[in-house]
């Protein structure tokens, strides 16, 4: 039998890019997701239970990097310096993290720009740091509206921008994922960074929050 | 039964899952769609907790003695091919089945430009 040359890309580890800007699922990823289907089709699960239970768990899952690396950010400006100049680098000399692979950059919210992420969920997904993705997310009026219409889709997250912040979207491609570092709320100085992380929530990395306030108030959903 | 007290029993049933005070913990997102799945399929009675363990047990032993080194960061492997084995005795899809689907995924993939909700259609089945 003779392989096609397109899909005989590797399916095993090691995740190169090489196949330029297709999706890529690993080989558990392929089992996961046929049993998924095949399950679903015959009446045993449908993806909104799944999904539910999954969410459950969704601050258990991976190693949760990003609050600290971003909190690190925020305590010290060499180390943020350090970060929007090349995050895998910055986050790998980290030493208490999981290494993360090679595309990550970071991105900073200032009083002048907001920014925002959209992907979806294939192996790119940078879930070593940010965690796993929402379910809004991964579908693809997220993707498409966050583009058009950024303000809109953050209104819906209870963010609102004052008119003169700018804000950027950015869009996931094979060779490079992001990760936002929020604004660092206000009342925080003098916190370790093990308190500061505590106020980094999952959507403040993603864009579609802010981090949380001191007093536990919070402006992500 | 609630998903909670499903995976409460799971944690009782299976003293092995990986865990911290709070519950279990995954590596990775597959794992928690995998521990999802099997939720799911306890509370319809597809099986029972024991007979879950008893086919997990036989997994791991099995890879064991091909070699496995570690258990720890391999549980969700076993977890997986315990699944894959169950869901084939229980007559819901055999092994042939579930390889189809991998093949129309993976085709699905690999025509799916990156950043886009990746799909499974018809047309994937057909090689």
């Amino acid at each position: 039998m003779s392989i096609d040359e397109d899909r005989g890309q590797d399916h095993s580890h090691g995740h190169s890019h090489e196949h330029g800007e297709m999706s890529e699922l690993s080989d558990t990823q392929l089992r996961v997701r046929s049993l998924e289907t095949v399950l679903a089709e015959k009446g045993y699960v449908d993806s909104a239970a799944l999904d539910a239970i999954v969410e459950a768990y969704e601050t258990r899952i991976g190693p949760q990097n990003g609050a600290r690396v971003v909190a690190r950010a925020w305590a010290d400006p060499e180390f943020r310096r350090a970060l929007l100049e090349d995050a895998s680098t910055a986050v790998n000399t980290m030493g208490n993290v999981s290494p993360v692979g090679s595309h990550l950059i970071a991105v900073e919210n200032t009083v002048e720009r907001h920014n925002m992420v959209v992907c979806t969920l294939c192996s790119c997904y940078p879930w070593e740091v940010l965690g796993l993705p929402p379910t809004w997310y991964k579908s693809a009026p997220y993707r498409s509206r966050a583009v058009l219409e950024p303000r809109a889709v953050l209104s819906e997250f209870g963010v609102t921008l004052p008119d003169e912040t700018e804000v950027r979207v950015w869009d996931s491609t094979a060779e490079t994922r992001y990760i936002v570092i929020p604004e660092r709320p206000e009342g925080t100085d003098g916190w370790s960074e093990e308190q500061l992380a505590e106020l980094v929530t999952r959507n403040s990395m993603i864009g579609t929050g802010l981090a949380q306030r001191p007093d536990g108030k919070t402006e992500d959903s | 039964m609630s998903g909670a007290d499903a995976a409460a029993e799971a944690l009782d049933a299976l003293p092995e899952i990986p865990r911290d005070d709070d519950g279990p913990v995954f590596r990775e997102p597959w794992e928690a769609q995998a521990f999802a799945m099997t939720l799911r399929l306890y509370q319809q009675d597809l099986f029972t907790w024991p007979e879950w363990a008893a086919t997990l047990t036989a997994e791991i032993k099995r890879a064991q003695a091909a070699g496995d080194p570690d258990r720890g960061d391999t549980y969700y492997h076993h977890w997986l091919n315990a699944l894959e084995r169950l869901v084939a005795e229980k007559g819901v899809a055999d092994a042939t089945t579930l390889d189809r689907y991998q093949s129309a995924w993976r085709h699905a993939a690999d025509r799916t430009p990156h950043g886009e909700p990746i799909e499974l259609e018809k047309r994937d089945f057909s090689d």
